[in-house]
């Protein structure tokens, strides 16, 4: 009972710690892509508290606690025009969905027993659950409950055209997702992350070597999950005045956006399992299920570093791109991502059976195999972009008009 | 999860779960009955049904679980609620449900009832011997024992020293197929019935 409960803390802790201190690691990022200074004033003000003490500045590091205590202590208001229960019930599904997904997704590998008990800890919430993919995927269609739901309770046609768009993006996006997924699951032969990782790390290739097209595929199709720029129209300011959380103040308003990081930072968890080898680093972390201390703390270090480069990467984008037009973001999804998706299907496919017929485990049949799958990769995403040149031109199309429209209703 | 790991009392821990995710769904399920409000209706089903699959969960039954988790409330209720959103006029935003219904669903919804209760106190223990630490993990790693059914071989039946039962080993490869061709009709049919029309008559210049 005890040893659940230390690790359920410590990542609730970690989780809200780390979305809060994100929030200003990513304004400073905004601030310097942009050529500005960015939030560098607040501190810790203790002279307030003990006279004769200097205040701290510490580069804006009391920023996030500053931000947090405004939020709660704001008036939690409700606008008389909203659906009551819905409006308050939507941030906290939301924000429960994206907390359980962290259930079955590890945080580390294993501590060897001899410390803390005779037993090795293994970093997870619920060890051994055999299905572990599963239950992320399945939550990650649960969040789009959230956004509708919000969306509809404000009773306001920004909110409501916000969660709209939103539940056709995340449902769209849930099948390039998916068939990222599944590449992965073929090769490995098991659904449990863990398994994923250990796969990875017995043969020394990630799988982002391996099935280069996969993992395109699955990190755009996760961008466009966490409603990270250049997918952010559910709530694009411009357009929407903030989407499905325009009528939101105070703490829900906080519920959504903590929810919204911890997409983020769940999509960053899975990108570097089930592609970057999750704690996995040749020579420095071992290969094996067992592992001395000195292992066991580098897989801890490798993986919360590789985590952290993704996330960087995440907040990188933000500020690269420009959003899709919603009938690109639909085009994107169905026309690309979704033949891609089933390209690398069929590819992991064949290259595996390819290896089980030759009965050739080595590593140059591994090499031939990896080199044969980014040589179709960037042959689809030639062959794709030909194909589909409409797709990247950003002038409006002419193939439905009005009256083919008009003639529907 | 937490009751696999549990030293103190793991049966409590299980009980007390159990009774929370009942009263869950039981609780929502309710709500759905007694709410006029259409969406809030679809929203109430939405918890009914995560709450029974925690209950899966507890179970040990994880497949079957994310299944739920995946299907129902992941898949199809989210149509259901979008379906509901865009269409509820006022009329149909607070639903008064005629008398005549309220017998009929009474009338059917206590016979299923009493059905099921009869079978549940037809059944002697309902205790399964276990090991002392309350469910195993080996129970719940079941998902390659299905996958296997479905293409036709069925390990848990491997054993089986029965000639006739051993028969039906051949798992359900056959039910699968047909189930997967149907599917794929019915999406060809919605896909065909969803896509822009072009008129005949009128197009002309249009193409």
């Amino acid at each position: 009972m005890i040893e659940p409960l230390i690790k359920i803390a410590i990542l609730i802790g970690g989780l809200m710690t780390g979305a809060a201190y994100f929030v200003l690691l990513e304004r400073r990022m905004a601030a310097w892509v942009q050529d500005r200074v960015g939030p560098n004033r607040v501190g810790f003000p203790l002279s307030q508290f003990v006279s004769g003490l200097k205040d701290l500045r510490l580069f804006g590091l009391g920023q996030p606690a500053a931000d947090g205590v405004k939020f709660i202590l704001k008036e939690e208001y409700t606008p008389a025009h909203v659906d009551k229960r819905l409006f308050v019930l939507a941030p906290i599904s939301i924000l429960v969905a994206a907390l359980v997904t962290f259930a079955v997704i590890p945080f580390g590998d294993v501590l060897p027993g001899g410390v803390f008990g005779d037993e090795p800890i293994e970093m997870v919430v619920s060890p051994g659950a055999g299905v572990g993919m599963l239950v992320v995927f399945a939550l990650s269609s649960i969040a789009v409950y959230g956004v509708i739901l919000g969306g509809w309770a404000s009773n306001n046609k920004y909110s409501f055209l916000g969660g709209l768009r939103s539940s056709a993006q995340l449902i769209a996006y849930e099948l390039p997702l998916g068939l990222g997924i599944l590449g992965v699951i073929l090769a490995t032969g098991s659904l449990d992350i863990g398994e994923i990782i250990g796969e990875q790390a017995r043969t020394g290739w990630w799988f982002a070597l391996t099935q280069p097209l996969g993992f395109f595929v699955f990190c755009v199709a996760s961008f466009a999950e966490a409603a990270r720029l250049p997918f952010d129209l559910p709530e694009c300011e411009q357009e929407l005045i903030g989407g499905y959380h325009t009528e939101y103040s105070g703490i829900k308003l906080l519920l959504f956006l903590v929810a919204e990081f911890l997409h983020m930072i769940a999509a960053s968890f899975l990108i570097v399992m089930l592609f970057l080898g999750g704690w996995h680093f040749w020579f420095l972390t071992g290969s094996g299920s067992e592992a001395t201390w000195f292992q066991a703390i580098m897989r801890l270090v490798v993986l919360n570093a590789k985590i952290f480069l993704v996330i960087l990467f995440f907040m990188l984008v933000r500020w690269s791109w420009p959003r899709f037009r919603f009938d690109q973001l639909m085009a994107f999804a169905w026309k690309v991502m979704m033949p891609l998706g089933l390209i690398n299907f069929v590819v992991v496919a064949i290259l595996d059976q390819l290896k089980i017929v030759s009965g050739n485990d080595s590593s140059g049949m591994n090499l031939v195999c990896a080199l044969a799958a980014w040589g179709i990769c960037i042959g689809a995403w030639v062959a794709i972009s030909i194909a589909g040149p409409l797709v990247a031109d950003n002038r409006p199309r002419r193939e439905l008009n009005s009256f083919e429209i008009d003639s529907q209703m | 999860m937490m009751l696999l790991a549990a030293e103190v009392a793991p049966s409590f821990w299980h009980g007390f779960f159990f009774v929370f995710f009942a009263l869950l769904t039981c609780g929502f399920a309710l709500g759905v009955l007694f709410s006029n409000n259409i969406v809030r209706m679809a929203f109430y089903l939405v918890l009914s049904l995560g709450a029974s699959a925690g209950l899966f969960f507890l179970a040990g039954a994880e497949f079957v679980g994310a299944m739920q988790l995946m299907i129902y409330v992941g898949g199809t209720l989210v149509l259901l609620i979008f379906g509901v959103m865009l269409t509820a006029q006022s009329r149909f935003i607070s639903m008064k449900t005629p008398s005549g219904e309220w017998v009929l669903g009474v009338a059917v919804g206590g016979c299923l009832l009493l059905l099921l209760l009869s079978v549940a106190f037809q059944v002697k223990d309902w205790r399964t011997p276990r090991g002392k630490g309350g469910l195993s993990l080996e129970d719940s790693k079941t998902s390659s024992q299905i996958g296997m059914a479905f293409t036709g071989v069925r390990v848990d039946k491997l054993d089986q020293k029965n000639e006739q039962l051993a028969g039906g080993m051949s798992g359900y490869l056959l039910p699968f197929v047909i189930v997967s061709v149907h599917l794929l009709v019915v999406l060809v049919g919605a896909a065909y019935m969803a896509r822009t029309k072009r008129r005949a008559t009128a197009t002309g210049a249009v193409g």
